[in-house]
């Protein structure tokens, strides 16, 4: 009686689960049935999978194009954040000065500032430079990158300052002695020690970056350098909406993302439970 | 001698500036800069076009903004929407928390499924909602005869709202959940063992026991879903739009409009530097709270 009490809970667990699921369930069955079938009825399954709308909408939305950009956006982006973040914070850590300390408070106190009190002013500074000192930073994906660093500079830095802290400095000591240079210190002894905040940073900023709509939205004009969210924006920006098309064009968005997931989900959950803890 | 010591020392600043200069360029060009300028810009009229005057007019811009009924309102929902948001993400998450922490042995696939929301980002959230807020409820009802529930909710503007905390919960609580996993899980097996064998039922565990050891979880998740809600804008982007008559208009979409759509550059600016101030008060207030939790510890 009490073994066949706990396979129910279990069983309700799971149902529950799948119910909290089920607007992607819409957006899965949708997504193979044309515009007639699916006004019949839209929780139904459909009757045929045809790949047909993922076609179309592949080709609306320009998605691998997208899925390129957004690709090098955020991978260049955050091999960047780290390679920069891991050495600034170390070296904060390792040089104990009034400087190191003023550097790593601002920091740390401007990861308050809302996107929003930025986003006009750092448009016209963008422009700015690219007028003026001819280095292109709006309308480019390299422009993009550069604002990527620069708003994840804060958190990276942050997590990587509390996790130097602490780490002992006697094998630093050791190589320092055996005639190691500054650099050669850092990249052959601390940063592999740095890996479980190396994973963090990247998992952090991989859900930010990829996702990440308003400031691409700011940066970038031309239609060939859209990343998916721009692409999945101006897919549904036109006037008359064909859901069917539509739902093949999420569903397109969303595969990249459930792969992610099921491919890194222990470093993912990790990662955003030691993020978040440490904020 | 002292000619070796100025050398390691002069190699020592040249080694600082290598690894700390190139980030702190990048964010001072991107962060700092702006945020200064910008306290600049909230000064001045202008409308965005580089050829254009911009006038100073001193605090102008402030004043009208205590006059502005469509800012005032737009904080008042956002206040209205954030209060009631991060109640129900926070008693949900914890709720799946709680579940989940069980002896299950479903417990891994449950909490897979309750944090993938979550990696699906503001904007496509928004959109798949959509769909359903408005066609996939308009066609229940019409199979159901439910008008009275099942119709296009972002069309009513309570509704909308509502819209709007129903996606934002489905977002955050597997988030927030994981972080209650944490604190659940960090819960010294031993004293809930013993509350047990003294007799405590569940909710008196709950109560007595669970609850004061996750307050540190539950400090972290009242901050983050505060100032995630209180800025939103991806899904308040694709699934209302701010409509309908701006009735889900959140503060960081107003100031996007403000500046981008009507083009006034300098007014929309004050309002983000007021949204700034709003989140730093947010913030502190959580900080020192914090602070003082851990001093009672």
């Amino acid at each position: 009686m009490k073994k066949a009490g706990k396979i129910f809970i279990e069983l309700i667990t799971v149902v529950l689960c799948l119910c909290y699921l089920f607007p992607i369930y819409i957006v899965f069955v949708n997504s193979f049935k044309n515009r007639k079938e699916l006004y019949e009825n839209m929780l139904a399954l459909p009757k045929k999978f045809s790949f047909e709308y993922f076609e179309i909408a592949m080709g609306k939305m320009n998605f691998l194009r997208a899925f390129g950009n957004s690709l090098i956006v955020t991978v260049t982006s955050i091999a960047i954040i780290v390679i920069l973040a891991s050495m600034t914070a170390w070296m904060l850590v390792r040089t104990n000065n009034k400087l190191s300390k003023i550097l790593f408070m601002v920091f740390v106190a401007t990861m308050i500032i809302p996107f929003q009190t930025i986003m006009m002013p750092l448009m016209q500074v963008m422009g700015w430079v690219s007028d003026k000192v001819h280095i292109p930073m709006v309308d480019t994906l390299g422009g993009l990158i550069y604002m990527n660093v620069g708003f994840g500079a804060s958190m990276a830095v942050f997590l990587y300052h509390g996790f130097v802290k602490s780490i002992p400095i006697s094998l630093e000591e050791a190589a320092t002695i055996d005639g190691c240079n500054k650099f050669k210190v850092f990249w052959k002894i601390v940063f592999p020690m740095l890996k479980p905040t190396t994973a963090t940073v990247i998992i952090l900023d991989v859900i930010l970056i990829w996702n990440d709509y308003l400031l691409p939205r700011l940066v970038l004009s031309s239609k060939s350098l859209r990343t998916i969210p721009l692409s999945t924006a101006s897919f549904f920006g036109q006037f008359t909406i064909e859901w069917n098309l539509a739902m093949a064009g999420l569903m397109l968005t969303i595969i990249p993302v459930i792969i992610f997931y099921l491919a890194a989900q222990k470093y993912i959950v990790k990662g955003v439970a030691a993020g978040a803890v440490k904020l | 001698m002292h000619g070796g010591l100025e050398m390691s020392r002069k190699r020592n600043i040249a080694w600082y500036a290598l690894f700390v200069l190139p980030l702190i360029l990048v964010f001072t060009t991107v962060v700092i800069i702006p945020f200064i300028i910008g306290i600049g810009y909230s000064f001045i009229k202008w409308d965005g076009m580089p050829l254009n005057p911009k006038t100073f007019v001193g605090v102008d811009n402030y004043i009208r903004l205590f006059n502005d009924m469509k800012f005032l309102t737009s904080a008042g929902h956002t206040l209205l929407f954030t209060i009631i948001s991060v109640l129900v993400i926070n008693v949900l998450g914890l709720t799946f928390a709680l579940i989940v922490t069980n002896k299950l042995k479903v417990r891994n696939a449950a909490r897979t499924m309750l944090f993938m929301p979550y990696l699906i980002g503001g904007l496509i959230l928004g959109y798949i909602w959509k769909f359903i807020f408005t066609d996939v409820f308009n066609s229940i009802g019409n199979l159901t005869g439910w008008h009275n529930v099942f119709f296009s909710w972002l069309l009513d503007p309570n509704y909308a709202l509502a819209a709007m905390i129903i996606v934002t919960t489905w977002q955050m609580a597997g988030y927030i959940m994981i972080i209650y996993i944490n604190g659940i899980q960090a819960m010294p097996e031993d004293i809930i063992e013993a509350a047990k064998v003294d007799g405590a039922g569940f909710w008196k565990t709950l109560l007595h026991i669970k609850f004061p050891l996750i307050m540190p979880s539950f400090t972290i998740c009242l901050f983050l879903t505060l100032s995630n809600c209180f800025k939103i804008f991806d899904v308040n982007f694709s699934l209302t739009g701010g409509g309908p008559s701006n009735a889900t208009e959140m503060m960081a979409m107003n100031i996007y409009n403000e500046i981008f759509s009507s083009g006034h550059y300098g007014y929309g600016q004050a309002k983000a530097i007021m949204f700034f101030i709003a989140v730093a008060i947010i913030t502190l207030i959580q900080v020192s709270i914090t602070k003082k939790k851990e001093v009672e510890m």
